[in-house]
């Protein structure tokens, strides 16, 4: 059986979206090129089970706001499927086809300064989905909605006469979380949602995040490049490289014991709070460019454990405790265990 | 350490950095005083709009108009350096004090080579000839670590990843050797694995050159393995500052210890984080008492009423009338 759950709310199989990068038609012609073609997602799959946090780390440029932007249909997929509570994505053409999911699924963006219209009133942007929907007719009904759904993120229902600009950046992402909600998804996809605020704000926002998903029972999608987070609020962790996903598993599972030698690699890049003075071991080489990704395994350059066939195969992602994992030199068993890597 | 052979190279006292406006004068940086030893990092650390950039910024004398320093002094190495012309603070710069800023890309000549940039640099603060600046430009970049020096001195800055143009500022900041760098938000822009990568660079070459840092960041995993003291700022003032392993492990000041309390951490279970209420006070509205009286779980009446001062407890020194012992309320320190 192939994922966490029994029922996954979402379930995305061989995710692909290839962006064309090519330089005018003209140029490839006097040039002799082909197109160029950007792998950002190239063949994701995962599961997420209701009421749970998925989330995906990793470097940026790594495609993993990419796959945020394809679950919620911002982006069309090159192939794969995205399935939402049994229905596949994919198969809605249609505006009308789509509107019963759009309203369940909805996004809360990184940045709180342009993902609010500056010129609205707060209440109107959180009554946007109300109105779009259709779910609320009357404007008076409508007002005591968005009262309910600012008070829910701890902001008063008096706010709602204001403009975002009269707001702190972790209050205007209460914002957003407000308007997210107010069409009653049962999915959030977050996109790197406090990576622009300050720490005692990012905590004031998780913590009501993690407050909202017991309540309501939601289901996120969390993107994130910051371990420590993804640590706190994650059920399940999806490890993702160059538009693959080299790893997942439950949370403390894939940390604690990572398998994949980049998750170790980043895992043991987090600075350490409580051994002040440790040396943090310096994660080797970057990441390459995504329109020329090195051929088999894409970490190899970068891998110490790397051998020929990592250079030519790419890997298929095998089952492990509690997810998979894509690597030739787990699948052969001739990792040293993470103990010993670090000694060494 | 022989902490009693460093003396202090860069010595702050009473700063106060104000910014006139039409409806008053607001203080950004109020009465901050601290000092950096020979070949020591001092973090300074804060949420934005602590004060943390421009306290920075007001040491090199890089205060955007018509922020001013109001009052107090800064001393380099025995010199009053707070109240010198343009022309004599620019000579400094560079030749003496040199700077990491948080964006590369920004702080590069986007139309210029790497190399041109780092050879007029050289040439400006000393008398080089051409091949010899050429020279010692490509032995500087191959010092902070970047590949093939050779063919990546003619390049421009655009054709460098964010982690290397990051060295490039490093090796343009280190170029005349500096006695005191200031590092503002150095790998803020940077990938965890990269920012790892500049930190082991920095720490090796302050080592190596024996230079003061002064490291402004918001990130306190940085601080724990970088610095050997830590400031922490709110609403331009120190509230408290001390040996790295006391403000992060034992964190005297109620604010200190509730940011170190809401980081998450790796391995660390917890259902909820602790969770600071409220936001920092804009200048504008700044609290009358102490600052962080609004926010602060152990507030008492005196905190309203007047402003603490940094006092000496245990090895650290805190802005915090729970720990002044004339004061009633004050817990007993065990």
């Amino acid at each position: 059986m192939k994922g966490p759950g029994p029922t996954p709310l979402l379930r995305v199989r061989n995710l692909v979206k290839y962006f064309d990068v090519s330089p005018p038609l003209i140029t490839r012609v006097l040039n002799r090129e082909g197109r160029t073609v950007l792998k950002a997602v190239d063949g994701v799959s995962f599961d997420i089970p209701a009421g749970r946090t998925f989330s995906l780390v990793g470097e940026s440029g790594c495609g993993k706001s990419t796959v945020a932007r394809l679950v919620v249909r911002l982006y069309e997929p090159t192939a794969g499927s995205i399935e939402f509570d049994g229905i596949d994505l994919s198969t809605l053409r249609t505006r009308k086809e789509m509107e019963p999911v759009r309203g369940r699924v909805q996004m809360i963006f990184q940045d709180p300064y342009a993902s609010l219209n500056p010129r609205w009133r707060v209440v109107d942007i959180v009554a946007e989905p109300i109105r779009t929907h259709r779910l609320i007719d009357n404007d008076a009904d409508i007002v005591l909605r968005v009262g309910e759904l600012l008070e829910q993120v701890r902001l008063s229902p008096a706010d709602g006469a204001k403009f975002p600009h009269e707001f702190s950046g972790g209050q205007r992402q209460r914002i957003s979380i407000a308007r997210a909600l107010a069409s009653n998804p049962d999915f959030l996809v977050c996109d790197e949602p406090t990576s622009a605020l300050d720490v005692s704000v990012q905590a004031q926002i998780l913590n009501l995040m993690k407050g909202l998903q017991r309540d309501l029972g939601l289901t996120y999608l969390f993107i994130s490049h910051d371990l420590a987070v993804v640590y706190h609020i994650s059920d399940f962790v999806g490890v993702m490289y160059l538009g693959r996903l080299v790893e997942w598993g439950q949370g403390k599972d894939v940390f604690r014991r990572p398998r994949h030698p980049y998750t170790r690699m980043l895992l043991e890049a987090i600075p350490d709070l409580e051994m002040s003075g440790k040396q943090r071991k310096a994660v080797a080489g970057e990441v390459p460019s995504p329109i020329h990704p090195p051929s088999g395994c894409h970490f190899h350059p970068r891998c110490p454990y790397a051998d020929d066939r990592c250079r030519a195969e790419s890997p298929v992602p095998i089952p492990v405790a509690s997810g998979e994992v894509a690597c030739h030199g787990v699948e052969e068993g001739r990792l040293p265990d993470r103990a010993s890597s670090t000694a060494a | 350490m022989n902490d009693r052979e460093r003396r202090p190279l860069l010595e702050v006292e009473n700063l106060r950095v104000e910014f006139p406006t039409r409806r008053g004068t607001l203080v950004a940086v109020d009465d901050v005083s601290f000092h950096i030893d020979e070949g020591e990092v001092l973090g300074v650390v804060g949420e934005s709009g602590a004060g943390k950039s421009l306290t920075g910024a007001a040491i090199i004398g890089l205060l955007e108009p018509p922020g001013r320093i109001a009052s107090g002094q800064v001393v380099l190495d025995g010199r009053r350096i707070d109240n010198l012309s343009y022309e004599q603070m620019r000579r400094i710069r560079g030749r003496e004090i040199g700077m990491v800023f948080q964006d590369p890309l920004t702080s590069l000549n986007p139309l210029y080579t790497v190399g041109r940039q780092l050879v007029e640099t050289l040439q400006t603060h000393t008398d080089l000839g051409d091949d010899e600046a050429r020279e010692r430009a490509i032995a500087l970049l191959s010092e902070v670590g970047i590949p093939s020096p050779r063919v990546r001195i003619d390049q421009y800055p655009h054709q460098f990843s964010g982690g290397m143009r990051q060295r490039v500022v490093i090796a343009l900041a280190l170029c005349i050797n500096p006695r005191l760098i200031i590092a503002d938000e150095p790998t803020t822009a940077l990938d965890v694995s990269i920012q790892a990568q500049i930190i082991v660079l920095l720490k090796r070459l302050c080592r190596d050159h024996g230079a003061a840092v002064m490291l402004i960041t918001h990130d306190m995993g940085v601080i724990a393995e970088t610095a050997d003291r830590v400031a922490v700022m709110y609403a331009g003032r120190l509230a408290e500052i001390g040996a790295v392993d006391q403000v992060i492990n034992h964190a005297k000041h109620p604010y200190t210890h509730g940011l170190m309390g809401s980081i998450p951490v790796v391995g660390h279970d917890a259902d909820e984080l602790v969770q600071i209420e409220g936001t920092m006070p804009r200048l504008t509205a700044i609290p009358s008492g102490c600052a962080f009286n609004p926010r602060c779980p152990e507030a008492f009446e005196h905190c309203r009423a007047a402003r603490p001062d940094l006092i000496a407890v245990e090895d650290s020194q805190v802005a915090c009338w729970l720990y002044d012992p004339s004061v009633e309320r004050a817990v007993s320190l065990e």
